[in-house]
């Protein structure tokens, strides 16, 4: 088994609430994976406990051959192996476009400052937004401000990326960019998990989509079968929904 | 109403300015307050310019009334320098010198770092070394002859300077998920904050030694830098946690995400945000540091005001408390002034930052 990401019987409560129910999920190497599902259904919560933002209350939870356990430097191992990408971006306001690329190389690799720039630089050239790199966040469109963050998650030089609803806060005009960006990254062989509504993104670059909802995987399907034939017939309900809005 | 229908290009300059000064009521109540207060300060303006005496040959020529700055002149150095050997007052100077230097040096936000931090410890360590001598051939002198402006600056750079890590760590421990350290935090905040700092200093300066065992002697001035740094450390802590309350939670997941250790975390992402969120309160208390410092007089410690009222008993001099008390005043002002606009100079940085 060469799973770039292991999860077995994954539970996750807030107090009572039982957000993830017993959710067995894998992801091959060089797999793209996309979970969609209404809000609420757990899609967040369960790539959120892959890099540990949140803690599970029981299962296994496995990251490039790295069981994540009470051992802090699994953990820290884990977040080096798996980059995210926010629904927010998240960026760092006080730093320029390129600092936010390079500073956490240096601060959790101790990478050496030139080379960190050097890297900050080329990444910010893959996503096409080098000539802004002098800028501060507060200054770009929330297009540029989601490409800076992809470029920025990309430094860390991750085997993995997960994507929490990349696209989400977008004007709608600036989606495209976004989504462009994340479809060269799946052509170049990233294992990806993105968490999305953009079914058009799913049906071009998804090796295989999971549907969730109220905290389990309902199904599980290659993204022909899932959008022409689902099985389950709330994935269906789900579909026709996306269809007729 | 009829006038105001006309349009204001058409009256003359006259009537204009008629209707500026006395328009409406509140104009009018305005104009003749100002009135009073300029009438009022006529005869300050006759003391302080106009009947001063800005040199004499003896003391007692400044009997004639009008202000005597020709005192100041003459008490220079004991104002500046308080009872600091008058042979050695060049290394007092040389220490304000230095200090106004490191915070030329500092003004710019881009040289902000760990090495600069170095650069202000080093040079708080020579500054202390030139005033107390004893090396290099420089006569010993103690903290008991330290006096006037280096004490006032330097009990405000050091009280302030350590008063911030504390802060820093009594603002994240009052938001930890940790019972005792929250605890703690707050118990420590709030009894400072419920103690007046005149009360701090006389258990600092005069009570403290009588628990202490004979033979341990803390330096005065070294336990008022302590009642000071803990005064300030309490106050800056309830500015630090305001700022800390506005971060987004985004920027500690993205942190944790990208694998940054906690503490660089803290330094590099948290900490220039949540100053930046907080710099006209952070202002505030420094000015009001900067102040406090005169209270230390009260325990004995000689600054800046203690030495200036030290020159005022002067019997030579008839009476001059007034030019004494204003010199001094003007230096504080200067200081406080300075300080003000340079933190609006940093806001203004801040908002061009987040403009398109």
């Amino acid at each position: 088994m060469n799973n770039a990401i292991e999860v077995r019987g994954l539970n996750k409560f807030y107090g009572q609430y039982h957000a993830l129910k017993n959710i067995d999920f894998s992801v091959a190497e060089k797999e793209r994976v996309v979970i969609c599902g209404p809000s609420g259904s757990g899609k967040s919560s369960l790539i959120r406990c892959i890099n540990q933002l949140e803690k599970h209350d029981s299962g296994d939870i496995e990251v490039s051959g790295i069981q994540l356990d009470d051992n802090v430097r699994n953990l820290d191992a884990v977040r080096r192996e798996a980059g995210m990408v926010f629904q927010h971006f998240n960026l760092f306001p006080h730093l320029s476009v390129l600092e936010n690329c390079a500073l956490p190389q240096i601060l959790s690799r101790k990478t050496p400052r030139r080379q960190a720039e050097a890297r900050a630089g080329e990444f910010l050239d893959r996503v096409h937004i080098l000539d802004q790199a002098a800028k501060f966040p507060g200054q770009l469109s929330g297009g540029q401000q989601q490409r800076v963050a992809i470029a920025r998650a990309l430094c860390m030089r991750p085997k993995v990326m997960l994507f929490d609803e990349p696209t989400s806060a977008l004007d709608p005009e600036m989606i495209r960019e976004v989504l462009d960006v994340m479809v060269t990254l799946a052509e170049e062989g990233m294992t990806m998990v993105v968490v999305t509504h953009e079914m058009g993104f799913a049906r071009q670059v998804a090796d295989r989509v999971v549907y969730m909802e109220a905290g389990m995987v309902v199904e599980t399907a290659s993204p022909e079968q899932f959008f022409t034939a689902a099985r389950n017939e709330r994935s269906q309900r789900f579909l026709s929904k996306l269809v007729t809005t | 109403m009829a006038n105001a229908a006309t349009p204001p290009s058409g009256e003359k300059p006259v009537a204009r300015l008629v209707k500026l000064l006395f328009g409406d009521p509140l104009a009018a109540a305005l104009t003749l307050l100002s009135a009073v207060l300029i009438l009022a300060l006529l005869p300050l303006v006759q003391w302080a310019f106009v009947d001063a005496h800005w040199t004499v040959a003896a003391p007692e020529d400044c009997r004639a009334g009008g202000a005597c700055w020709a005192f100041i002149g003459a008490k220079l150095r004991l104002i500046l320098f308080g009872l600091y050997p008058p042979q050695s007052q060049w290394r007092a100077l040389t220490v304000i010198a230095l200090l106004l230097t490191l915070v030329l040096l500092s003004l710019s936000p881009r040289v902000w770092g760990a090495r600069l931090l170095g650069i202000w410890t080093l040079g708080l360590v020579v500054m202390l070394l030139l005033m107390r001598g004893g090396l290099f051939g420089l006569n010993y002198v103690p903290t008991s002859k330290w006096g006037g402006l280096p004490v006032t600056l330097l009990l405000a750079v050091i009280s302030l300077g350590l008063a911030f890590p504390f802060a820093v760590l009594l603002a994240l421990g009052r938001r930890s998920k940790l019972p005792v350290a929250r605890g703690v935090s707050v118990f420590l905040i709030e009894v400072v904050r419920g103690l007046p700092l005149v009360g701090l200093l006389f258990v600092a300066a005069i009570l403290l030694p009588l628990f202490l065992p004979p033979d341990w002697t803390i330096d005065k001035l070294g336990r008022t830098v302590a009642a000071l740094t803990i005064f300030a450390a309490a106050y800056l802590a309830e500015v630090i946690r305001g700022g800390l309350q506005g971060l987004p939670s985004g920027q500690i997941e993205a942190s944790q995400a990208l694998g940054i250790p906690y503490w660089r975390m803290v330094w590099h992402i948290i900490l220039p945000q949540a100053v930046q969120k907080v710099i006209p309160p952070l202002t505030n208390t420094a000015i009001v540091m900067v102040k406090n410092t005169s209270l230390v007089l009260i325990v004995g410690v000689f600054d800046m005001l203690s030495a200036a009222r030290s020159a005022a008993t002067d019997p030579m001099w008839p009476a001059p408390s007034k030019e004494a008390y204003l010199f001094v005043a003007l230096i504080y002002f200067v200081i406080c002034f300075a300080i003000a606009r340079y933190s609006r100079h940093l806001e203004m940085g801040v908002k061009a930052r987040n403009r398109t």
